[in-house]
């Protein structure tokens, strides 16, 4: 089986700074990987590459075994890559559905009211309100302002906004840091529910019990290189903090 | 986990508290509408001339010209932004208009006098919507801030509008153009009056029901969000300031009309009226969110202040006073309520 997304000896320095100094990794349809290291150990520059943000200083990405290089986060999102930021970029007065749907407007069918660029109101609500459904998402009314929805709603919505317009890959930058115990649950609920169809899910985390759970692997960056991958039995709370801290050696896969 | 599994069918479902939270802009709305019956039931106990034919026609008249900057104001307030330069603008507009038509006019004879009018008409709006590119292009493009922008554009209008005449008002236009002012449709309903209407409720749907009008909120709340979602910002913004000036062309339009001449200081006190009958109307100077049918009200509230106060014989040069207080207060309880509802 070919990889959904992988990317081969990637390097990236700022100056005389070197971020990330040869990093292989792949993450299959279906699959939920967590990235995690300390700080400085490359995870947001890896971030940055693969959302498009930035350009690698060498090697290469591959998506479904195709080399690509994005331009620009649009390029990104066009070829089928998500990223959730911690931000969740949403607009705080703007409700539910205009929040679902920005960028991605239903218009009505009418060739005039195209032309004006009048929206489906009741179709967009309807969609958001199915899609939401979909992912098990607890969004009381999605006429609501995003802003005065729950943290982990707000983040629910974000998460379900990336999987319903992306096909391939969702990257997810600490998605649970600033909840509470119970809507971590329901984040970690989403993002495996999001993979159960079929999408490629990155998660990265500074939340050693959330990656546990949720993740099927783990990557561990140290110093912009990758010391482990784990899964299996391997995959333990002990193992992550030892390589994450340097305490166990790091070894290439 | 499975305890924490959220049963599939919920979502739809209005919390309590959600419906109290959407009604809340309703309320808002409301609010405001019940100071306008109030300002005018006070007016109206006050001065007998209050609820009158000819009232009507002064108040209407006036708001006209503040409810077409008010409406392009909106669209820039929604979407983040600040328009200065919208009263100068139509100063500069008007007199531009007038003075193409003087400049046709003295020319070789052209025939048709209704011509040389539709031609000083499409140069006033032609002057507006340039103004209004300009101020989006460096806003969206040059990336300086709408209030330096349009504070600079300011200047240039109302220079620009003096430049033409020496200072001078232009009134040696078409006749035709007056009468077109001034006339009352059933003795009730002046043109420019129709006119005004039309347009606001267009751009009231404009605002409310289409892409335009949610990129509009959506770049005010937050132009990140939208820039991530893959919008072009850049052409929304342009867009946005150029409504804003093409209004206050079609503004200074009806104001030439009603006074039979182009005058360059004719937009003078609009800017302050236009920029508080949004902020009255519920428009967040944050960005993000405002409604036309709340800037309509904000207008009503302005003409009747401005018209009332002569009535019950307050010196006029108090109307200005009034209008700035009340923005104030109008800011003040919106940073309130922003504190309020704001949970970030």
């Amino acid at each position: 089986m070919t990889a959904r997304l992988a990317v081969r000896d990637l390097t990236k320095h700022y100056g005389g700074v070197q971020a990330l100094r040869g990093v292989t990794l792949h993450v299959d349809a279906g699959e939920v990987l967590g990235v995690v290291g300390d700080n400085g150990a490359g995870k947001s520059t890896m971030l940055k590459i693969l959302s498009g943000a930035i350009f690698p200083s060498s090697g290469r990405v591959l998506l479904d075994d195709q080399p690509v290089r994005f331009a620009n986060p649009a390029a990104a999102h066009e070829a089928g890559i998500a990223t959730v930021y911690q931000d969740l970029a949403l607009a705080g007065q703007r409700d539910v559905v205009a929040n679902f749907f920005l960028g991605r407007e239903t218009l009505s069918g009418h060739w005039l009211a195209r032309r004006i660029g009048w929206l489906d109101g009741k179709a967009m609500a309807a969609h958001t309100v199915s899609e939401l459904a979909r992912l098990h998402t607890r969004i009381p009314d999605v006429h609501l302002a995003s802003r005065d929805l729950s943290g982990g709603q707000r983040q629910a919505l974000a998460i379900a906004r990336a999987a319903a317009w992306t096909g391939k890959v969702l990257l997810l930058d600490e998605p649970t840091s600033a909840l509470g115990v119970e809507q971590q649950e329901q984040v970690l609920e989403l993002i495996r529910r999001v993979s159960a169809e079929g999408i490629a899910v990155i998660l990265i985390s500074h939340q050693m019990p959330d990656v546990l759970k949720v993740c099927d692997r783990v990557v561990v960056l140290r110093l912009g290189l990758v010391a482990a991958t784990l899964s299996g039995t391997e995959l333990t709370s002990a193992n992550l903090v030892g390589y994450i801290t340097g305490a166990m050696p790091g070894r290439e896969p | 986990m499975a305890g924490t599994k959220a049963d599939p069918r919920v979502p739809a479902i209005l919390g309590r508290r959600a419906l109290w939270l959407r009604s809340w802009s309703v309320v808002r709305d409301l609010w405001i509408g019940g100071v306008l019956l109030a300002l005018i039931a006070g007016f109206s106990l006050d001065s007998p001339y209050f609820l009158t034919r000819a009232n009507w026609l002064n108040t209407s008249s006036t708001a006209t010209e503040v409810l077409l900057l008010a409406v392009g104001e909106t669209f820039v307030i929604c979407a983040g932004g600040i328009d200065l330069s919208v009263g100068a603008v139509l100063g500069f507009a008007g007199t531009a208009g007038a003075w193409v038509m003087t400049q046709v006019l003295s020319g070789p004879p052209t025939g048709a006098a209704a011509g040389v009018v539709a031609l000083g008409f499409a140069a006033a709006i032609l002057a507006g919507g340039t103004f209004g590119l300009v101020n989006g292009f460096l806003v969206a493009w040059a990336g300086i801030p709408p209030f330096v922008v349009t504070l600079g554009t300011l200047g240039v209008a109302t220079g620009f509008g003096f430049l033409l005449n020496n200072g001078q008002e232009i009134s040696a236009i078409p006749g035709s153009v007056a009468t077109f002012g001034n006339t009352n449709l059933g003795g009730w309903v002046p043109v420019p009056v129709l006119i005004t209407a039309v347009i606001t409720i267009w751009c009231g749907l404009l605002l409310a029901k289409t892409r335009f009008g949610a990129y509009t909120l959506s770049i005010g709340d937050s132009r990140e969000a939208v820039v991530r979602a893959g919008v072009n910002d850049r052409r929304y913004l342009l867009e946005i300031y150029t409504l804003s000036g093409v209004l206050a062309g079609v503004a200074a339009v009806l104001v030439m009309a009603r006074l039979g001449a182009g005058s360059p200081s004719s937009g003078a006190t609009d800017n302050l009226n236009a920029i508080a009958a949004v902020v009255i109307g519920g428009a967040s100077l944050f960005g993000g969110r405002g409604t036309i049918i709340g800037s309509v009200i904000g207008t009503g509230i302005i003409a009747v202040l401005l018209t009332g106060l002569v009535l019950i014989n307050v010196p006029p040069f108090w109307q200005e006073v009034a209008v700035g207080v009340v923005l104030i207060v109008a800011v003040y309880i919106d940073q309130l309520r922003n504190r309020k509802t704001s949970r970030k």
